[in-house]
């Protein structure tokens, strides 16, 4: 009985301190947000209810030449428009309309920097390479800029494949930005494939700071943190130079699943491995304590 | 020499040669352990088995670490989690080991102290084990460093800095330490060496001496009862096991120590493979990175408490700088506990609910550097650092007040 509780003192005390450095600390040192929200409902609904027609998008893109002239995509198995160096790569379009959320990218197409609440760096006469949508050049977004954009993202989401792996997601998504060396890391020194897209020269002055290779952000900020982090980069960094980008759902989940694929590729393993190695051991317990009371049977 | 017969490959011919069975009786079998215990006299055996543990996943992990601080990161988190057969298993196991083989220690260490197991003849036992924690405090900080990450880095500038408090500044302590300026691949290299020899070649030296310095006072028991070890060890081999008061190192004391080591190794592979986060903290998965430091800076779990008292005094005062008060007791707080048997002036070994005072004197500094611990990871702003003040100021009055309370103890007993 004695042994009970003083067994039961020790687990107070260890769990007590456990609390109170693990649980505790972390959430008075990072406290809590909002959950992430898929539906990007703080843009601005700049369709208007308008309904996009896929060849006026067409049109727009590759004869009036609205997206083509900064960004790169594939129509009809033809990649046409450039991919250019404005202190970031440009992203090619091919596969925007399945990554994106369509209300993120319309609010996108009428004001980058809003949608991707990088505003405050837009100060000392910078402004953000991608211009708004004007047709007009009238300063104002009028009734055509939202059916443009209705159209616009019509047409983005008509020629988009179905689906993407995993790692396709994460270069279209964050590799203009980031490297992520571990998915393709080289021992002999030569130049791994998963290196951010847009050189370091360009992208420092650009983002005030060379942004982190992501290979460990599983293990250093985990899913959890990612999913709200990904989402919505200034509800954990305040002010932050990383826009908010506007992943869907499914696309934000098979950035993190990437992630978790190259920055932490034994999780599997090590569950697989779990409940044999804690079998084990509780049978090896099992035999302990038999052999021990057996031992001790003749002293008492 | 006496000629012997007998084949080298015989247990007959061994003891010839070795006296492998007077060996086995003086250390296992007639080695005398009392029987009035409980389970935290299994502890010492619980560390013996963490410490083989970190041995043996140190060594395989040391077959692919690269102590250079362009390879390190990558070395540990790439090649030995993701590339290495089971490399991940061993780093996990390394990493948790290096935090549990702490709580046991503080278990084992606390245990001591409750039973008065430190003086009346055991105090080499007691100085032996708290060099054995200085060495490992030293042990988990130099390998902390080893992955290279931001919590390496900057742990290693804010504790290495230390030494340039005060006057110590003067003496160039901290270049010398570090090797250079600032943290640097210098520093990564002989934390390195300390890691995985000098550091362990100590240890493994000072267990030797922590085992040795038991054998002639003997292990104490849970009433602290004076046990005539030779008579009873006569009536247990004479075959009144149930009458005598001890037990045989082998096989009776340890069966008890192997059914705690079977529930323990339970937990901690538990720990191992769903809850490492507590000793592998996230934020050193991001590269050493000597331009950006980290929003909060803070040593693992096992530090906090003597972490808290440095930072605790947190205003100047007493005409003193408030980053010297805090040195000085921090320095304190390292070595104050191997005096622990000069402070006690008790003459009688008792365990702690035998000493009433002692038994309060007991729990509030259990509680004391329970609160230290957390306080001294939050960030230490506003009412936090009135706490980690007050603590400090209660960790101190408590070390004074030791002799005090033991003597008072003693004198309402009539033993002084």
């Amino acid at each position: 009985m004695r042994e009970f509780k003083i067994f039961g003192v020790l687990v107070f005390f260890t769990g007590l301190l456990y609390w109170g450095v693990e649980p505790y600390a972390h959430s008075q040192m990072h406290p809590h947000v909002e959950p992430a929200d898929y539906t990007f409902a703080d843009t601005d609904d700049v369709r208007n209810g308008k309904v996009g027609d896929a060849a006026a998008g067409k049109s727009l893109i590759v004869d009036q030449f609205q997206c083509q002239s900064c960004h790169s995509l594939t129509v009809d198995g033809n990649k046409i428009g450039a991919s250019m160096d404005l202190g970031v790569m440009t992203p090619d379009l091919t596969t925007a309309g399945l990554i994106y959320d369509e209300r993120f990218l319309a609010a996108f197409i009428a004001d980058p920097a809003k949608a991707a609440q990088v505003e405050h760096k837009m100060v000392d006469g910078k402004s953000h390479p991608m211009t708004k949508l004007d047709l007009n050049y009238d300063g104002v977004f009028g009734d055509d800029d939202a059916q443009a954009a209705a159209d616009i993202v019509a047409f983005l989401k008509s020629i988009a494949p179905k689906e993407l792996t995993n790692k396709e997601v994460f270069v279209d998504a964050c590799q203009r930005c980031h490297g992520a060396v571990y998915g393709d890391y080289r021992f002999d020194g030569s130049k791994s494939s998963m290196l951010s897209t847009t050189p370091d020269a360009s992208i420092e002055p650009y983002m005030g700071t060379i942004p982190p290779d992501l290979s460990q952000m599983i293990r250093s900020r985990g899913e959890h943190y990612l999913e709200t982090f990904i989402n919505e980069p200034g509800k954990h960094l305040h002010g932050t130079a990383m826009p908010r980008v506007g992943l869907t759902e499914d696309a934000q989940k098979q950035v993190v699943t990437y992630l978790e694929e190259i920055g932490d590729s034994s999780k599997q393993e090590r569950e697989a491995l779990a409940p044999k190695f804690l079998g084990y051991l509780v049978i090896f317990a099992l035999f302990a304590w038999l052999w021990k009371a057996k031992i001790w049977r003749e002293l008492h | 020499m006496a000629k012997i017969e007998e084949s080298l490959f015989s247990a007959e011919g061994m003891d010839k040669r070795l006296a492998t069975k007077k060996f086995w009786k003086v250390m296992m079998t007639e080695y005398w352990i009392p029987k009035d215990i409980n389970f935290l006299w299994a502890m010492g055996v619980v560390l013996a088995v963490t410490f083989t543990i970190l041995i043996i996943s140190g060594i395989f992990l040391l077959m692919y670490y690269k102590p250079d601080t362009a390879l390190a990161f990558d070395s540990v988190n790439y090649t030995i989690m993701q590339e290495v057969a089971y490399g991940w298993l061993f780093r996990h196991m390394h990493g948790v080991a290096a935090s549990v083989v702490f709580l046991v220690i503080y278990i084992h260490m606390f245990t001591g102290i409750y039973y008065g197991s430190y003086k009346k003849g055991r105090e080499m036992i007691w100085i032996s084990g708290m060099l054995l924690f200085v060495t490992f405090s030293a042990e988990g900080f130099s390998g902390y460093m080893l992955p290279w990450g931001q919590m390496s880095y900057w742990a290693a500038a804010v504790i290495t800095n230390l030494f340039a408090g005060g006057s110590l500044e003067a003496w160039g302590l901290v270049e010398w330490i570090r090797g250079g300026f600032t943290v640097n691949d210098a520093t990564l290299t002989r934390f390195f060496m300390l890691h995985v020899f000098l550091l362990p070649l100590a240890i493994i030296g000072i267990i030797v001496l922590h085992f040795y310095t038991l054998r002639i006072p003997h292990v104490n028991n849970q009433s602290s009862e004076e046990i005539d070890f030779d008579a009873e060890a006569e009536k247990y081999l004479a075959g009144n096991k149930k009458e005598s008061k001890v037990i045989p190192f082998w096989p009776v004391f340890l069966s008890k120590d192997f059914a705690v080591v079977s529930v323990f190794l339970i937990f901690y592979f538990y720990l191992v493979f769903f809850n490492y986060n507590f000793a592998m903290d996230p934020v050193n998965f991001d590269p050493a990175n000597a331009m950006k430091t980290p929003a909060h800076i803070y040593p693992e779990w096992y530090f906090l408490w003597s972490y808290e008292t440095l930072r605790g005094p947190f205003f100047d005062m007493l005409g003193m700088k408030a980053g010297d008060i805090g040195l000085i007791i921090f320095g304190l707080a390292q070595v104050i506990f191997l005096v622990f048997p000069f402070l006690d002036k008790d003459p009688d070994i008792l365990p702690a609910y035998k000493r009433p005072k002692f038994q309060i004197w007991f729990w509030i500094m259990i509680l004391d550097l329970l609160v230290l611990s957390v306080y001294g990871k939050l960030p230490p702003t506003g009412a936090n650092a009135w706490v980690g003040f007050f603590a400090t100021g209660i960790f101190l009055a408590l070390w004074v007040s030791l002799p005090f309370i033991t003597k008072s103890d003693a004198k309402s007993r009539g033993a002084l």
